[in-house]
C-alpha cells in the first residue's frame, strides 16, 4: 500500500556534496550490474529459440497477412538469461530480507507450493477439456473450498475472482443481486475512513453511493457511529457496509457483532474485506461475527507469491443469505463426481448466479499453492501461524512504543502495528525519509502514508515468517534512525537517502507530468 | 511446523518483553471473541505427505501433453522454453511485492517497461499498461473505459465474441447499469453487416474479436471507420496472440483499444489461470486507462529509472472516483510473457506464427477428407470450426475415451443453441505432431461411422 498524499514525490536538491555518487567506467558497481533496456541490446535478427521448419501450405489468412516489422528485438538464450538475472538483482524480495509491508502480508512462499503447481496434471490442463478428464482438478477446488468455508464458518464460495479487488467486486455484486431479487433500491454503502481504497472504488463501480464512517479515538469503528450513519441516511437506503477486520490500523473491530446486527436490522448486508485474515485464521470465524461476504487474498494469507504485483487470487465466501447468488462457474457434487456449472441456467437447483466474472474458472495455479500451504499447516499450524503473526507485531510494538507514537494509544494490536510521524515533529525528517534510510540499511520499508487516518503513517507487518533475531535487527535499526533524527544534525543524510541502491530517489512528478510509457529509439 | 521460525522458548521470551503470559492473552486483549471455533479440520502434514496427496489429485487429470490435444477457444498450448520458468522463479522476481519503493524495485519496473513496449508493438497500439488479470476482465474494463471516454452507455458486442467474454461484459454492464447490444452469431464467417448496422449514436464501443471464437479472421478497418463515424470506439479482442506474428495488428487496422489474452506466450494452460490481460490503446486515452502503468523518469543523480506512474487514476488515491478498482496485476505472468517474447524476438515470433498456421492448414486438409466433416471457416489462423454429421459434444466424449482431446464443442459455450450442436472448434499449435493428426483423423472417422 502506498499513498502519495502528504509525502514528497520528487527528490530534493542536494545541498551537500559529500554524498559519493562517482560512476564507474562500465556503469557497474561490483556485484550491482547496470542493465540496458532490451531494446538497446536486442536485435530484430536475434533469437533464443530454435523452432522446427514448417512445411509450405496454402495460406488461409484471408488476405490479412502482416507486412513489415513488428518491433520485437530478440536475444540468444545466454544473453536473455543474463539480462533477466541482472534485472532480478535490482529487486528487494522476501527471500533476501525483512519485508514488513503493512497490509500486504509478505510471508515466506514455500517452494513445495511451486513444485506442486507445476505438476502436469495441474499446469497442463485446459479449462474447456471434458470435465470427466479433470476430476482431480475439480477435487482440488472442492478441497480448497471446504477448508476456506470451514475456516470462516460460511455457506458458499466463489473461487473465480482473480485478486482481492476482484473478490470485493464479486461480493458486492452478490449483495446487489440479492437486493435486486428483493426489488430493493437501497444504494448506500457505509465505508470507514480507514478502508483500503479498493473498497470505495468497488462500491462506486457498482453504482452505490459511499457514505464515510469516522473511526473512534481508539482507531476502531463503533456500533453507535454505524447506527448514526444508518439513521442519518435512513435505514431503508442502506445496502450494506464494507468493513476490514482486523482493520487497516492493525486493530480488531471489537464491536463487529453489534455493527453486523445494526446493519442487518436496517436490512443491509455486511461485506468484510478479508485482506487481514492472516491475523485470525484458525481462531476466529467471520461467519460467527455476522459477515455476509468476505474475500481472501490467497497471495497474502495463503502464501502464494506476490510476483512483483501479481497474479493474485481472491475467492469469496458467502453467508446463507447470499449463497444463491454466487457467480458461475461453481462446483456441484453428484454421484458421478464433481461438475462445474458454467452457465447461469445450467443446473436444476435454486441457484440464481449474478453472472460471470472471468472467462474460465479462476486462478487454478494459486488454488494448488494455497491448498499445499493449508495442508502443510493443518488447523493447528494455521492457528500457530496467526498466533505468531500477532506475537511478532506486538513484539515490534513493545520494542518501539517508547520512541514512536501510536495514533490510537498503546493497545494490543493484531498482525500489524501502526505508528505515525508525530514523534519526528520539528526534526525535519519525515516518514518517507525514515523509509528511504531503512532501504540503505537493507530493509524493505513498512507501508507508509497508509492508512490515511493519521499523519505520516508507518504500518509494520512482520508476519509469522520472521525470527526474533530478524525482528530485533529491524527494530534496533529503526530505533537508531529515530534517535538520529531526533538528535538533529543529519537531516540532509535523511533527505538524500537511499544512496546504496541501484537508483536513488526517483522523480515521480516528472514521470506523471509527461508520461513516457514505452521505449522510443532516439533516431525516431 | 517447518515454516515457523519460533521455538517455544523464543515465544516465551517475546511474550515476556510484551508483558503478557500467552498468545491467547494477546488475542483477548485485542478484543477477539473467545469461543474456539468448532471445526473438524485435520492437523499439519509433512512435506512428503502433502506432495503425495497433491500428486495423486494431479494424476487424476488428463494432461495436454499425455496425447493428441486440439483444445483452444481462448487458451492455447504452446511450448515454453525452459529458461522462462527458471527465470521467473528467481527469488527477487517471485517474492517481491508491487514496486512501491522504486529504488529497490528497478528489476520489476524495467521488465514492466519493456513488457509495455513489446505489447504496444505487438498489438499495433501507441501505449500499453502493465497488464490486467486476463483477456476477459480486460475486455470488461475496456468497455467501461469506452463509456468514460464517450460518455455513452451502450456497448455493442460482436456475436462471435467468446461467449465467456460476452458474459463478463454483460455482468459488469448489468451491475453498473450500462446497456449491451449484440449482433447475430455467424459461425465460420467474418460477417460484419449486422454488427455495423447496429452501431448508432448511443453506441460507446464496438467489441470485435479476431480471430473470433470460431477461428475466423477480420479486416477491422471497415468496422473501425463505421464505429468512429458514429463517435464510438472500436475495441479489438485477441485471444490468441501468436496470431499477431502472422496477421495485421488490430491497432494498425484502426482499433482504439486492443485487449488480448497473453497466456499463449510464456504461460501454461493452468486450467484457466493465472493468465494475463494485455491492454493497449491510443496515447490520448492514457489517463482513462485502468490498471498499473510503469513510466520512465530520472533519479536524483540524473540516471534513467522507472516508477509506477499516473497513480492519480487509481483506487488508492482516488478511492470512489478511481477509473477502476484494480490493484493487483499479473506481474509474474507478464515477466513470463516478456522473457518468452525476448527469446522469440521478431524472427522467432514470425516463425512460430507461420508454424502454427501451417499445422492448422495441414489439419484442416486432413479432416476435410473425412465424410461427415465440413470445415466451415473461410479464413483462420491456428483454429477453425468443423460441422460434424452428429453431436460434437458426444463425439468429443467418445474421443476422450480414446485419449484424444479433440477440441471444444460449441455447445459447451452455447448450451441453449441447438443450431451449434454439431459444431466442433479445433485448434492446432506447434505442439501438434503428424502422428496426433493421424490419430485424430482415424478415431474421428470411426466415431462418425459408429
Amino acid at each position: 500500500m502506498l499513498n502519495n498524499k502528504g509525502r514528497v514525490t520528487r527528490p530534493q536538491e542536494s545541498t551537500d556534496d559529500h554524498i559519493e555518487t562517482q560512476d564507474s567506467y562500465s556503469g557497474h558497481k561490483g556485484l550491482l550490474m547496470n542493465e540496458p533496456l532490451l531494446f538497446e541490446v536486442g536485435g530484430l535478427d536475434k533469437t533464443g529459440v530454435d523452432l522446427p521448419d514448417c512445411s509450405e501450405t496454402e495460406n488461409m489468412l484471408g488476405g490479412l497477412e502482416r507486412a513489415g516489422e513488428i518491433g520485437l528485438p530478440g536475444l540468444s538464450e545466454p544473453e536473455a538469461v543474463r539480462h533477466y538475472v541482472r534485472l532480478s538483482q535490482q529487486n528487494y524480495a522476501i527471500d533476501s530480507g525483512f519485508y514488513p509491508l503493512g497490509s500486504c502480508t509478505m510471508k515466506h512462499n514455500p517452494r513445495l507450493n511451486e513444485k506442486m503447481a507445476r505438476l502436469p496434471g495441474f499446469t497442463d490442463i485446459h479449462p474447456l477439456q471434458p470435465q470427466s478428464s479433470v476430476q482431480g482438478a475439480l477435487q482440488l477446488m472442492e478441497q480448497l473450498s471446504h477448508w476456506l468455508l470451514e475456516l470462516t464458518g460460511m455457506e458458499a464460495i466463489a473461487l473465480s475472482p482473480k485478486a482481492g479487488a476482484h473478490g470485493e467486486l464479486c461480493g458486492m455484486m452478490a449483495i446487489k443481486a440479492a437486493l435486486e431479487a428483493a426489488d430493493s433500491s437501497r444504494n448506500i454503502v457505509l465505508v470507514p475512513e480507514s478502508a483500503h481504497g479498493t473498497n470505495p472504488a468497488t462500491a462506486a463501480q457498482l453504482g452505490f453511493k459511499v457514505a464515510s464512517i469516522p473511526a473512534d479515538a481508539d482507531g476502531t469503528v463503533r456500533a453507535h457511529a454505524v447506527q448514526t450513519a444508518i439513521e442519518e441516511n435512513g435505514a431503508e437506503t442502506i445496502a450494506g457496509i464494507m468493513l476490514t477486520n482486523p482493520n487497516t490500523c492493525g486493530l480488531f473491530e471489537r464491536e463487529i457483532k453489534a455493527i453486523a446486527d445494526a446493519v442487518h436490522e436496517a436490512g443491509g448486508y455486511f461485506y468484510c474485506d478479508g485482506a487481514n485474515f492472516n491475523a485470525i485464521m484458525g481462531r476466529v470465524r467471520p461467519g460467527d461475527l455476522g459477515v455476509d461476504a468476505m474475500h481472501f487474498n490467497l497471495h497474502k494469507t495463503f502464501s502464494t507469491p506476490h510476483g512483483g504485483g501479481g497474479p493474485g487470487s481472491g475467492p469469496v465466501v458467502l453467508s446463507q443469505r447470499l449463497s444463491a447468488f454466487a457467480p458461475v462457474p461453481f462446483l456441484q457434487k453428484s454421484d458421478d463426481g464433481l461438475t462445474l456449472i458454467e452457465h447461469e441456467d445450467g443446473d436444476d437447483t435454486e441457484a440464481e448466479p449474478f453472472g460471470r466474472l472471468t472467462a474460465f474458472h479462476g486462478q487454478m495455479g494459486m488454488y494448488v499453492r494455497a491448498l499445499s500451504y493449508i495442508l502443510s499447516h493443518g488447523l493447528d499450524g494455521l492457528a500457530q501461524a496467526s498466533g505468531d503473526a500477532v506475537l511478532n507485531a506486538n513484539y515490534v510494538r513493545a520494542k518501539l512504543k517508547h520512541l514512536l507514537n501510536q495514533p490510537f494509544g498503546d493497545q494490543a494490536c493484531m498482525h500489524e502495528v501502526l505508528f505515525d510521524e508525530s514523534s519526528l515533529a520539528g526534526t525535519g525528517v519525515t516518514t518517507l525519509d525514515i523509509a528511504k534510510r531503512l532501504i540503505d540499511e537493507g530493509f524493505h520499508p513498512m507501508t507508509i502514508y497508509f492508512p490515511l487516518v493519521c499523519k505520516g503513517a508507518m504500518l509494520i507487518e512482520p508476519t509469522e515468517s520472521e525470527s526474533q533475531a530478524s525482528i530485533d535487527l529491524f527494530v534496533e535499526t529503526l530505533a537508531s534512525l529515530i534517535e538520529e533524527a531526533k538528535a538533529g544534525e543529519t537531516e540532509e543524510a535523511f533527505h538524500q537517502a537511499p544512496v546504496h541502491t541501484p537508483r536513488r530517489r526517483l522523480d515521480e512528478t516528472a514521470a506523471a507530468r509527461k508520461p513516457i510509457l514505452r521505449f522510443e529509439s532516439s533516431s525516431n | 511446523m517447518r515454516y515457523l521460525p519460533h521455538t517455544e522458548s523464543t515465544r516465551q521470551a517475546m511474550l515476556d518483553t510484551i508483558g503478557v503470559a500467552s498468545i491467547e492473552d494477546l488475542f483477548e486483549q485485542a478484543g477477539t471473541p473467545q469461543e474456539q471455533p468448532p471445526t473438524s479440520l485435520p492437523p499439519h502434514k509433512s512435506e512428503m505427505e502433502v506432495e503425495q496427496h497433491l500428486s495423486q489429485l494431479s494424476g487424476l487429470n488428463r494432461a495436454a501433453g499425455d496425447g493428441p490435444f486440439f483444445v483452444g477457444c481462448g487458451a492455447y498450448r504452446h511450448h515454453v522454453p525452459a529458461s522462462v520458468d527458471h527465470l521467473i522463479q528467481r527469488s527477487e522476481f517471485l517474492t517481491s511485492y508491487t514496486p512501491y519503493q522504486p529504488e529497490i524495485s528497478q528489476g520489476t519496473l524495467q521488465y514492466l517497461f519493456e513488457f509495455q513496449t513489446q505489447v504496444a508493438n505487438l498489438l499495433g497500439s501507441e501505449i500499453a499498461n502493465a497488464s490486467l488479470y486476463d483477456g476477459s476482465t480486460g475486455c470488461g474494463e475496456a468497455v467501461l473505459m469506452a463509456h468514460r471516454i464517450t460518455r455513452r452507455k451502450k456497448a455493442l458486442l460482436s456475436g462471435n465474441l467468446h461467449p465467456h467474454y460476452a458474459s463478463v461484459v454483460k455482468t459488469l454492464s448489468h451491475m453498473s447499469s450500462f446497456q449491451v447490444d449484440q449482433s447475430e452469431v455467424v459461425a465460420g464467417q467474418s460477417a460484419t453487416d449486422d454488427l455495423i448496422a447496429k452501431i448508432d449514436d448511443e453506441t460507446s464501443c464496438v467489441v470485435v474479436q479476431t480471430p473470433d471464437v470460431f477461428g475466423s479472421l477480420y479486416d477491422l478497418k471497415p468496422i473501425a471507420e463505421a464505429a468512429q463515424a458514429k463517435g464510438a470506439l472500436l475495441i479489438a479482442v485477441v485471444t490468441e496472440v501468436v496470431s499477431l506474428g502472422a496477421v495485421q495488428a488490430p491497432g494498425d487496422m484502426g482499433a482504439d483499444i486492443v485487449i488480448a489474452e497473453g497466456q499463449s506466450i510464456g504461460n501454461g494452460l493452468n486450467f484457466g489461470g493465472p493468465y494475463l490481460g494485455l491492454f493497449a490503446c491510443r496515447q490520448k486515452y492514457v489517463r482513462q486507462m485502468p490498471g498499473r502503468v510503469c513510466g520512465e523518469t530520472i533519479d536524483a543523480d540524473g540516471k534513467r529509472g522507472f516508477v509506477l506512474t499516473l497513480s492519480t487514476r487509481e483506487q488508492h488515491i482516488r478511492r470512489e472516483k478511481a477509473t477502476s478498482n484494480i490493484c493487483t496485476n499479473s506481474g509474474l505472468c507478464c515477466l513470463a510473457f516478456s522473457i518468452h517474447m525476448t527469446l522469440l524476438g521478431e524472427r522467432g515470433m514470425k516463425k512460430l506464427a507461420a508454424l502454427n498456421h501451417s499445422k492448422a492448414v495441414q489439419l484442416s486438409k486432413a479432416l476435410s477428407n473425412i465424410d461427415g466433416v465440413e470445415i466451415i471457416n473461410q479464413s483462420f489462423f491456428n483454429e477453425f470450426t468443423v460441422r460434424l454429421k452428429q453431436s460434437a459434444e458426444q463425439t468429443v466424449e467418445t474421443l476422450v475415451k480414446k485419449n484424444i482431446l479433440a477440441g471444444v464443442p460449441a455447445s459447451r459455450l452455447w448450451p441453449d443453441r441447438p443450431d451449434v450442436e454439431n459444431l466442433l472448434i479445433i485448434a492446432a499449435t506447434e505442439t501438434v505432431s503428424d502422428d496426433h493428426i493421424n490419430e485424430l483423423c482415424a478415431e474421428l472417422k470411426e466415431a462418425l461411422n459408429a
